[in-house]
């Protein structure tokens, strides 16, 4: 063998290593997160068709996703939860391309000021906007003192209103500072010279941002936005404490389903959890198909157009 | 100049939630049109602190939840993050995103399905199920935190130590671990924070016997004591300020939090 075929013989065999070694320091994290995660999927779907269960002979059976599906509620709710997070997803995303530029060049204690409400328990902030927001809340009380309401009755119902304005004020209070904090980053990695470069070309700002600055932010954009929808749509205890009281979102209807006394409405619960499950997964991957080529990719630098 | 006002009044904005919550656990009888509390007491923070009560017991309960589901998350995602970040091979993306589905997809039908194993091994409504599943969503994040942790590593101070005579133990306990511990710190806050937070998991695997502050502050919210709800949700917020207090200089690097936007 000569010198130069051993050394390459040796670096593949450093390259098997290395797969190898990769592969045995991800595996405990990863059978871990596919036990949880996909058994339990499994385990969810078996009870849905009624192979594993309380109820039931056991046989196959696709009941419990006719019910589900036939009922005009669950096509009510889903409108909703969709209505909920395709709004507040958009609206957060553009709020927080805004800040995040207006961050970049303000000080450290800014961007710390605007990371307040990222670590706050959903809960508590729930907690506030119902005091805040309610008929008999602060900021109803200040346009009383102020004489431009004379009672209760004539502030707008913020909370537990049809339009959901309550849950959008929380979820927006609490996701724009967690995408800025994402899209601040990204932004802090570029390098400012492109700009600059594109502004001695003759570039506008205007042009800038558009055709420098949103490109290179585009990856930091799809992922931020992607867990934020992906939150709202499959979180619960928001609609259920400050959302309309009729229709309720679909994870609600999932926990009604679940807790209800008739036993058989449980498979029902759970393939409606089921749905919920696959039309985030295939809302998330036609938005990654539409968003970028390749987005779980390794961003590197500026090229992914 | 117009840039401050804006932030200032953005930042007023981020803080108006709490106004409330501060002013109503110490007020009494704080009826609709009075703009400020007419008597203030102290006895939402009395019922709160009381020996045995309720919040306390809760307070206690979600600090042994979320430490252990941490330190568990923190067990398996050293390794993990050290591959994703540091390491090339093939099916890393998809790995990432496995990874990343149980933070992106809805965890109900998973925790239905889980939820018939645990009654099965009798652990649905214990503390060690409720911990299994807060490993849901705290791996994942950590991993993830981890892995631009590891990716900023310079695995040259390895080398020279090895080539020093130092072995692989040495090596991980004096070079690596104590290099890459404020990146630790700040994925190890981060993953008690969620678990410190995470009302659903525990909904639905606790079987309402493993009542933690985020039950707690639910059943609370329910009901109609606004000046006991507000004190509980004070509470709840403290480990949230010291996450602030510490992570303010290491978030200030951008590496770890960064990592959330390169997935």
């Amino acid at each position: 063998m000569t010198p130069a075929a051993r050394l390459k013989n040796a670096r593949w065999a450093g390259l098997r290593d290395v797969s190898w070694r990769a592969y045995l320091l991800v595996l405990p994290a990863l059978s871990l997160v596919l036990l949880l995660f996909g058994g339990g999927l499994g385990l969810a779907f078996l009870q849905s068709v009624g192979l594993l269960g309380l109820t039931g002979d056991g046989s196959l059976s696709l009941a419990a996703y006719g019910e589900a599906l036939g009922s005009s509620q669950f096509w009510r709710s889903l409108g909703l939860s969709l209505y909920i997070a395709l709004t507040t997803t958009a609206l957060s995303t553009v709020l927080s391309i805004g800040l995040a530029l207006l961050l970049r060049g303000a000080g450290r204690w800014a961007s710390f000021a605007c990371q307040l409400t990222l670590p706050i328990p959903h809960l508590v902030g729930i907690a506030g906007i119902l005091l805040l927001l309610s008929p008999s809340g602060l900021i109803s009380r200040l346009l009383y003192t102020l004489g431009w309401i004379s009672t209760d009755q004539d502030f707008p119902l913020l909370v537990n209103d049809p339009a959901n304005i309550g849950v959008m004020t929380h979820f927006l209070w609490k996701e724009i500072p967690f995408m800025t904090l994402i899209l601040l980053a990204v932004l802090r990695g570029i390098r400012p010279e492109l700009a600059m470069q594109a502004r001695a070309l003759g570039a506008s700002p205007w042009q800038c941002f558009w055709q420098v600055t949103l490109p290179l932010l585009q990856p930091g954009i799809v992922s931020a936005s992607l867990i934020v929808f992906g939150f709202i749509f499959g979180n619960f205890e928001v609609p259920f404490l400050l959302g309309s009281t009729y229709p309720r979102t679909l994870p609600i209807l999932v926990y009604q389903a679940f807790t209800n006394v008739d036993l058989n409405q449980r498979s029902v619960a759970i393939a409606l959890g089921l749905l919920l499950s696959l039309i985030s997964i295939s809302l998330i991957a036609l938005y990654l198909w539409l968003g970028s080529g390749q987005p779980f990719r390794r961003r590197n630098f500026g090229g992914q157009r | 100049m117009i840039r401050r006002t804006l932030l200032i009044l953005i930042i007023a904005t981020l803080f108006l939630p709490f106004l409330p919550l501060l002013v109503w656990s110490v007020a009494q009888g704080w009826y609709f049109p009075q703009l400020v509390p007419q008597q203030g007491t102290g006895a939402h923070w009395a019922a709160v602190v009381a020996p045995g009560s309720r919040v306390l017991q809760g307070f206690g309960q979600s600090l042994v939840i979320a430490a252990l589901s941490t330190a568990l998350a923190l067990a398996v995602g050293l390794p993990a993050g050290r591959a994703l970040g540091l390491m090339a091979f093939p099916g890393k993306g998809a790995i990432k995103l496995v990874l990343l589905l149980p933070i992106i997809v809805s965890p109900l039908a998973t925790l239905m399905g889980i939820q018939f194993v645990l009654i099965r091994l009798g652990l649905n409504g214990t503390l060690a199920g409720v911990v299994l599943v807060h490993l849901l969503p705290t791996i994942p994040y950590m991993t993830l935190v981890l892995s631009s942790v590891y990716a900023n590593f310079d695995t040259g101070y390895e080398a020279q130590a090895r080539s020093l005579g130092a072995t692989p133990t040495q090596v991980l306990w004096q070079v690596t671990l104590p290099l890459i511990a404020p990146g630790i710190v700040v994925g190890a806050l981060f993953a008690f924070l969620i678990s410190w937070n995470e009302f659903l998991l525990t909904f639905f695997v606790g079987g309402g016997r493993v009542l933690t502050l985020p039950m707690i502050l639910f059943t609370s919210l329910q009901g109609g004591n606004q000046g006991l709800t507000a004190a509980i949700a004070v509470t709840s917020v403290i480990p949230a300020l010291i996450f602030l207090l510490f992570s303010s200089r290491a978030l200030q690097d951008d590496a770890a939090i960064g990592g959330l936007g390169d997935v």
